[in-house]
């Protein structure tokens, strides 16, 4: 089951929109697939980035992978408590475990993501 | 003509599926790598006991009046006054005394022995040494018909005590083993393993191992670990993995295994180790402890001061330090205990300080 309201990406990125600015994390297939996460390079607060650009690199016992901002804007927070306890995605991957807050600036892009029911599709065909 | 690609199945494989583990490639077979997570695995395996599929990994039988004398000329370790019931860790050279597979032989008889090595290498192990025996032995690969579990982890002596009736067992001490029945099941356990905790391997027949697997991971102490929480239990405590750490590329010399060569006998490869060390050697392995919890991973390069001096060959987080950790090679001039170093890949680098494994003290 992946939460309703929010949008997600092909990349497994999901995407709280709030107002101007929005909550960005991986999601719960992502963290299963990724296994247990030892370590997150986190984006750089205040950087201006464009959608689609690797803003974050997140490590497991298994692999490295890069976490890609689904949206253009400023970087406005990093979930620091994620420095010290990488785990807390694992555990609580649309919760706890948030990544990063971004500006939004371009309202036109959060239009072109997936909701709930076509994520949960593009999953079965995975 | 058609190529069989098909990955092997061990007699685990329904075992594996049923616990909801998660199956991967590993050297042809389809191996468990996680069931519920490798950290949790591997702090398990720490502090109580877990149960691993070696199912994959070869036996050799050397057999016959010279048994002994040939795998005593084939292997690094010393078999002359190996006693029975007694095995020792060693490897198998070639003529340029470097390493074509590591391995632990078991002296079963005078004119028995049982040689466990790894499943990659099993062509080439056969080949070698069925090529290098005197008319006196023969080899017979009895890999198909051998399941091997390993018991690991503190509480692995009280569920061992708990399953053997025998007294031999019971008392077994490191690098012993004993032929024995495990609720009605032949088997032959060893006080050996890779993790650095206390307990034993088991060799049983194939078709039995399912029944002994389902015995084992009953109770609430044993869980099944996979290969992912074997791999970072063997780092923790510096184990050489086949194929990364130590290979045909590298001697006992260059890996700083020569505890495990024994100098004052004939064995292959042993001129040129000796040549080797009279000229001195150039790179040698050693471990890293990273400064924070990323860990650099094979192929990252080794740098000292801006300069490549050297390769990780193991990197991965270790879930008891906490920190990332692995082994890697470096120029002999670079090495040295507490020495900075950055490890880096084309985007990453990482701080890190060399040290000599073990990076953890266990209850082995």
């Amino acid at each position: 089951m992946v939460p309703e309201e929010l949008k997600y990406t092909k990349e497994h990125e999901w995407v709280k929109i709030d107002g101007e600015t929005a909550l960005i994390g991986i999601t719960d297939h992502a963290q299963s697939e990724l296994g247990d996460i030892t370590f997150i390079e986190l984006p750089v607060q205040a950087k201006q980035v464009k959608r689609g650009e690797s803003v974050a690199t997140v490590e497991s016992v298994k692999a490295a992978s890069d976490v890609y901002s689904p949206i253009s804007g400023e970087i406005v927070e990093v979930n620091g408590l994620l420095e010290d306890a990488p785990e807390t995605i694992n555990l609580s991957p649309y919760e706890n475990g948030w990544i990063f807050q971004i500006k939004i600036s371009d309202g036109g892009e959060v239009e072109t993501m997936m909701d709930a029911a076509a994520y949960e599709e593009y999953l079965g065909t995975l | 003509m058609s190529i069989d690609t098909a990955l092997k199945k061990t007699p685990l494989y329904n075992k594996h599926l049923e616990a909801g583990a998660r199956m991967v490639p590993f050297a042809g077979w389809s191996m468990p790598v996680q069931y519920t997570g490798i950290i949790e695995e591997h702090l398990h395996t720490r502090s109580r006991a877990s149960l691993f599929d070696i199912c994959h990994m070869s036996e050799f039988f050397v057999k016959g009046p010279s048994a002994e004398k040939d795998v005593d000329a084939l292997v690094t370790c010393c078999i002359d006054g190996l006693g029975v019931g007694k095995c020792r860790y060693g490897f198998l050279l070639n003529n340029d005394g470097v390493i074509i597979d590591d391995m632990i032989v078991f002296k079963i008889t005078p004119e028995e022995f049982m040689i466990v090595g790894n499943s990659g290498t099993r062509k080439k192990d056969s080949e070698w040494i069925r090529t290098h025996l005197s008319q006196g032995s023969d080899l017979f690969d009895d890999s198909n018909n051998i399941a091997k579990i390993d018991l690991q982890g503190p509480r692995s002596m009280e569920v061992m005590r708990f399953l053997a009736g025998d007294p031999v067992i019971r008392g077994l001490g490191r690098f012993s083993f004993a032929r024995t029945r495990l609720t009605g099941i032949n088997t032959m356990v060893s006080r050996t393993g890779y993790t650095g905790e206390n307990g034993y391997e088991i060799f049983l027949p194939a078709a039995e191992a399912g029944k002994l697997w389902d015995v084992l991971t009953r109770g609430d102490s044993v869980k099944p670990a996979g290969l992912g929480a074997r791999d970072s239990l063997r780092l923790e405590i510096g184990y050489s993995l086949y194929g990364h750490d130590i290979d045909d590329t590298h001697t006992p010399a260059e890996a700083g295994l020569m505890r495990f060569v024994h100098l004052e006998k004939e064995f292959i490869g042993r001129e040129r180790l000796l040549k080797q060390l009279r000229k001195g050697i150039k790179s040698v392995l050693t471990g890293f402890i990273c400064s924070g919890r990323r860990s650099a991973r094979e192929h990252y390069r080794v740098t000292s001061r801006g300069r490549e001096v050297g390769v990780v060959t193991s990197g991965a987080f270790s879930p008891c330090l906490k920190r990332g950790i692995g082994l890697c090679y470096v120029d002999k001039d670079a090495a040295g205990e507490g020495k900075d170093v950055v490890l880096i890949n084309e985007k990453i680098e990482i701080n890190a300080k060399l040290k000599t494994p073990p990076f953890l003290k266990t209850g082995n």
